[in-house]
């Protein structure tokens, strides 16, 4: 009898454990994570300046961002440099993945020398790219000095070019790991599949666009996922490599939020302008994640 | 053996226990001064606090214009933690007095009598309803202009002392392929140049009503359209690679004879001592153009934060050996600055450095001592940034000056909100 028993709490322990082991990191998560994203959320409504204060003043932090010319430019470029980042890691990915696929020789080392940038940081990224598209230091005084005088390359100095200096160091970084995706997203498609199309006497760009690529629909949207928010929060890259100019030219929502909330003393428009970081990044995951859960059932 | 490894590991233990008790407390200073030359000066006043029995903690938090330095600060405030004191700019002493952080050092300012030997305009930063809450450094003059005296003197060149006469050698210097004027494009650095031309342009009374009281008519009137003017006349006369380029990277176009001039404040002098140039010799300094009479100053302040009791006493010491003659000496002659108080024997100070006193002297006479935009010591950092933001637009771009003026008045009100 009180052996049985022993054994009863033992089992319920076994059931309660993953529970109390859990408990404190659902807790941590709770407070720092979904209670911060409410408390930055109704500092958007106040008017904190220096320190956070609780003057509720409505919707006039929002009223302030819209008005705002560098908010302007930061939405502008966070378009921009999206588009671009995404559509082009996307595609310079695919292009690697296939030809990867197509059982070369050194196929390990060639896949590691890709997605080596993604080891480093956008910080080391930055810096390395600053130097390297500095017209007085870099590609275009080395190109100069082998001989080929009229090389011109300064879109880093010019106001109109240089959010795609930014785009050019982020596709560098990343174009690896998009096409690690992909490669698996290949491996995982039936031989048989390639087999039966050769006999149909398909040829190879067909079979790649008739039959992989639709294949490769979830390795696309994972990829779209994180280089999406990648895109939203991107923040190191753009300190390291522009510090957001020429003049304000290169500001993204994320500098911006950085620089109102804690050196301009404008807390309550950084805030806002969080929030509508959160409200972009939440449009793209909420309905990925919600069809993600449906397809599951 | 067992029996020495205990003793001695007790012998540490206590020895580090003496030490600590040696000292009696410690005070603890948030402050951006990490550049050797600045950690240098800074231990004059450590070696001072050590000989009145104060240990040293040193809380340095690296970044230029302090801006990280000011978001660990928010923290360690918010966090009820403040430091002992913390290195803050102008207006940025009065916010946090504001926000009732600061304490009160009224006690050692009238035993050391600060209140004779401390400038009027600087007084304002430091006293917050009538109690003084900071000890001011250091005087830096941002409105200098810094003149290669080779150059000049090959082409038979007189450096400017007025803005038509700055345009004038600077169209000559580029006619003959010399840059004429060295900068950086941060926004701060066109900020600088920014606060040169209002003051040139339109005198210490319009720079005033533009910029410290933001008056509206003032700040859209045709004298800041010619203000505008004049950023887009000094545009051209910058090379093609300016823009994010650090100041001293600048100041050493100017050393090696690449560009001819700079608009820079004294710090660059310790630019060129370190680069064996003498200030005043072989780089000429003269008040940025139509300025003279005038001077635009930034004082580095140290703000006594509310402490408990217990660290009142190393407060009050710190900020009286602050402000102590010895430490104003040997501070400022490593800072490249001029001292905060203005009975201190100019000897061993350099030329220039010593004609910054003499304006000085003559400013306060005057009333012409104007705290400046740029470096935080006329506005706070929403509007200062609000300013920023359009100068360095139009410096960077090809708006015309009516249309600069409209953006500047409406980001203003904006800032004002």
């Amino acid at each position: 009898m009180k052996n049985r028993n022993h054994i009863g709490v033992l089992d319920r322990l076994q059931f309660q454990l993953p529970k109390i082991v859990l408990s404190p990191s659902v807790a941590i998560i709770v407070i720092f994570v979904y209670g911060f994203i409410l408390y930055t959320s109704y500092l958007s409504f106040t008017g904190s300046k220096m320190l956070p204060n609780f003057n509720w003043v409505g919707l006039q932090n929002y009223i302030t961002l819209f008005r705002s010319r560098t908010w302007d430019t930061s939405v502008t470029n966070l378009a921009i440099f999206s588009v671009l980042y995404i559509g082009i890691c996307c595609f310079i990915g695919l292009m690697l993945a296939i030809l990867l696929d197509q059982k070369i020789r050194n196929e390990g080392f060639i896949r590691i020398t890709y997605l080596y940038p993604m080891a480093l940081s956008f910080i080391v990224t930055g810096v390395a790219w600053k130097w390297i598209l500095d017209p007085g230091i870099g590609l275009e005084a080395v190109l100069q000095g082998w001989g080929w005088e009229s090389f011109s390359f300064r879109w880093i100095k010019e106001r109109d070019m240089a959010i795609y200096t930014i785009v050019i160091a982020a596709v560098w970084q990343t174009s690896g790991f998009v096409m690690a995706t992909f490669l698996a997203g290949l491996r995982g498609i039936d031989n048989e599949m390639l087999r039966a199309a050769q006999l149909d006497g398909a040829s190879t760009f067909a079979y790649y666009r008739r039959i992989v690529i639709p294949q490769l629909r979830p390795a696309f949207m994972s990829a779209f996922v994180v280089l999406a928010h990648m895109a939203i929060k991107s923040y190191d890259l753009v300190i390291a490599l522009t510090g957001g100019g020429p003049g304000n030219a290169t500001s993204m929502p994320a500098t911006f939020m950085y620089s109102y909330t804690f050196t301009r003393n404008q807390m309550g428009i950084g805030a806002a302008s969080a929030v509508m970081m959160l409200m972009t990044v939440a449009a793209i995951i909420v309905p990925y994640l919600w069809s993600e859960l449906r397809e599951k059932k | 053996m067992k029996k020495q490894l205990v003793l001695s590991s007790l012998a540490i233990i206590l020895s580090s226990g003496l030490t600590q008790n040696v000292l009696a407390q410690d005070v603890e200073v948030l402050h951006w001064w990490t550049s050797g030359s600045e950690a240098a000066a800074l231990n004059v006043l450590k070696d001072d606090l050590k000989s009145k029995g104060y240990g040293w903690q040193d809380m340095p938090v690296a970044g230029g214009g302090g801006e990280s330095a000011m978001t660990t600060l928010k923290a360690r405030v918010t966090g009820g933690n403040p430091p002992t004191a913390a290195q803050l700019l102008g207006v940025a002493v009065q916010d946090w007095a504001n926000e009732g952080s600061l304490g009160d050092l009224s006690s050692v300012a009238k035993a050391d009598g600060w209140d004779a030997v401390v400038p009027d305009a600087v007084k304002d930063f430091a006293i917050n309803d009538g109690k003084w809450v900071a000890v001011p450094v250091n005087i830096h003059r941002p409105n200098w202009l810094w003149v290669n005296a080779t150059i000049f003197k090959e082409n038979g060149l007189t450096p400017p002392t007025t803005w038509e006469e700055f345009n004038t050698v600077s169209n000559t210097l580029k006619a003959k392929g010399i840059t004429p004027l060295a900068h950086g494009g941060q926004p701060w650095q066109d900020l600088t140049i920014f606060d040169d031309v209002v003051l040139g342009v339109g005198g210490p009374d319009f720079y005033r009503k533009a910029i410290h009281e933001l008056d509206m008519d003032a700040l859209g009137s045709d004298t800041m359209v010619k203000v505008f003017d004049q950023m887009r006349i000094i545009r051209g006369f910058v090379d093609k690679d300016f823009s994010g380029r650090d100041w001293n990277l600048a100041t050493a176009m100017l050393i090696n004879g690449k560009a001819a001039m700079q608009l820079m404040g004294d710090w660059a002098k310790g630019e060129m001592t370190h680069a064996n140039v003498t200030p005043g010799k072989d780089i000429l300094c003269l008040p940025a153009p139509s300025t003279a009479g005038s001077f635009l100053f930034i004082s580095d302040f140290f703000a006594g934060f509310d402490v408990g009791a217990n660290d009142r006493d190393a407060q009050g010491a710190l900020a009286s050996s602050v402000l102590s003659k010895k430490f104003q000496e040997e501070f400022n002659l490593v800072k490249g600055s001029i001292p905060a108080r203005t009975d201190i024997s100019r000897t061993r100070f350099d030329a220039c450095a010593q004609k910054s006193m003499d304006d000085l002297a003559e400013a306060q006479e005057k009333g012409t001592l104007i705290g400046s935009l740029a470096h935080g010591t006329a506005q706070g950092a929403s509007v200062q940034s609000a300013i920023s933001d359009v100068v360095t637009y139009h410096f960077n771009s090809d708006i015309g000056s009516k249309e600069a003026v409209d953006i500047l008045v409406n980001a203003i009100q904006d800032a004002m909100l």
